[in-house]
């Protein structure tokens, strides 16, 4: 067998491979309908607001849900302890206070 | 005459077989640069399926919850705040909920003990009986009509009958779960009556939600509010895949593949630099030898394309994305057994095909033209 042969062969039993893919994706739609609307199901009628994929924090298992201080869990400047803390972000919405400097004849 | 298709076979016949001459530098080269696909299709297709499925499942989150700040901390929130939330207008239910977190010292996990609401009748359970998540009855061997054993810190014993084990199916929302009734609750947590976690409301109009968060505002100033669309854009930013330590992970790989695959494909040997001065000076045209290292080019980078990808297909949706487990896992004793729904994003497969085909490709190029356009007498030399 000639060697661009082999190697189109190669480069199209791949390309068919990928498709494949695709097409498992494509077919799999069904099947995960029904498993993700149970899903919803649960997470409606218990009113769930995270996924458990970090469960050794309570600022990773909720993180929708975290506090002010999330990021600095013990105290101000305070180190992350877990590993998830890389991956998971303080929340964007954490409402945040302001710091005024008054002069000092108006704070008097 | 040979026909332009017979011309590019005998090219790639002579690619295939100047490949064949350094075949363990080629197949070292193929290797690695399978592998940087492999990663990063992987890093894309389990970002890509994670995002799509918390956006699914999230999608029926409670609209708005409100929470009591203490000292900025998450707080216990008093029952009146109920009633001040249930006189906004626009507010159609309002419930307080009960949840917290227990570490159980027998395996070193975090469960998140929960009171059903009083929507969920089919998650309903009576005092001494209990709903578990599948992780929580996997990693304690726990199973239906089992005895559920809580010792809390203070020694308060909590027993219930295990009424059923939540499906697998909704793992990635309720692994971790324990629903008991709040009766056990409140004894297990010595919480007195009167007082909740948070609170979920549901809002009759979705576009008034920010209306509503500015009366509940006023109403309650220590609460601090949570719409789902705040769920939504903390999932968002998490998925990013831009953002995950994957990827930086990988980006430190890429840049020593982008180094070694630039320095392979720029930099030509003298070898290779003769070997083009003989094929010139034996009649090859300019255009041959260019389309000749096309190929080259061509069939290494789409081959390690193709092939990276499709493992990481399989590796993500066939195998729960095995190799990322240690990475998500982080501490967590508690992983939840989830599958994830297979999809492919085409724009992020065809940026990923731009990212490592076509500068491989072009990196072959550029020297070989200057070689290909000079004096074969020079070259050889």
């Amino acid at each position: 067998m000639r060697r661009s042969s082999l190697a189109l062969a190669l480069v199209a039993g791949l390309t068919v491979a990928l498709l494949g893919a695709f097409l498992h994706a494509a077919s799999s739609v069904g099947e995960t309908a029904a498993r993700l609307e149970e899903t919803r199901h649960l997470v409606a009628r218990l009113g769930l607001s995270d996924l458990t994929l970090f469960t050794e924090a309570r600022y990773t298992r909720h993180p929708a849900m975290a506090d002010l201080h999330t990021p600095f869990q013990d105290h101000p400047m305070a180190f992350e302890h877990f590993p998830s803390g890389t991956l998971v972000p303080p929340p964007a919405h954490l409402p945040g206070g302001e710091l005024r400097i008054v002069p000092a004849e108006d704070a008097r | 005459m040979t026909s332009p298709f017979a011309r590019q076979r005998y090219l790639i016949d002579y690619t295939l077989a100047a490949l064949g001459r350094r075949r363990g530098k080629n197949a070292g080269l193929l290797a690695i640069y399978t592998l940087v696909v492999f990663v990063l299709a992987s890093a894309m297709l389990f970002a890509s399926a994670i995002r799509f499925e918390s956006t699914a499942v999230l999608a029926d989150a409670p609209e708005l919850t409100v929470q009591e700040l203490v000292m900025g901390r998450h707080g216990l929130l008093p029952a009146d705040h109920l009633d001040k939330l249930s006189a906004i207008r626009g507010v159609a239910t309002v419930e307080g909920r009960l949840w917290g977190y227990f570490y159980d010292r027998a395996n070193g996990a975090n469960y998140t003990l929960m009171v059903p609401g009083r929507d969920a009748a089919e998650y309903s359970v009576g005092p001494g009986e209990a709903i578990i998540g599948e992780g929580l009855a996997r990693s304690r061997g726990f199973k239906e009509g089992g005895a559920l054993l809580l010792v809390s810190q203070t020694g308060k014993l909590l027993k219930a009958r295990i009424k059923s084990v939540l499906s697998n199916d909704s793992a990635l929302v309720s692994s971790d779960l324990a629903l008991i009734s709040e009766v056990d609750y409140r004894r297990f947590f010595e919480l007195p009556d009167g007082v909740y976690t948070d609170a979920a409301v549901s809002i009759r109009n979705p576009r008034e939600i920010a209306k509503i968060v500015e009366k509940a505002t006023l109403a309650l100033p220590s609460a601090r509010f949570v719409t789902r669309s705040d769920i939504a854009r903390t999932y968002e930013s998490l998925f990013d895949w831009r953002e995950g330590l994957l990827v930086a992970l990988a980006a430190a790989a890429i840049l020593a593949f982008a180094i070694f695959a630039a320095e392979k494909a720029s930099g030509l040997s003298a070898e290779e630099a003769r070997e083009i001065g003989i094929l010139k000076a034996i009649g090859w045209d300019t255009t041959d030898i260019i389309a000749m290292k096309l190929w080259e080019g061509g069939l290494v980078s789409l081959g390690a394309f193709l092939l990276g990808t499709v493992l990481a297909y399989i590796h993500v949706f066939l195998f729960a994305a095995g190799l990322f487990e240690p990475v998500l896992k982080g501490w967590s004793v508690l992983y939840p057994d989830f599958a994830l729904a297979p999809r492919i994003d085409a724009l992020q497969l065809a940026t990923l095909f731009v990212l490592t085909v076509i500068p491989y490709t072009a990196a072959t190029l550029v020297p070989i033209w200057r070689t290909a356009v000079t004096d074969p007498d020079e070259v050889m030399r």
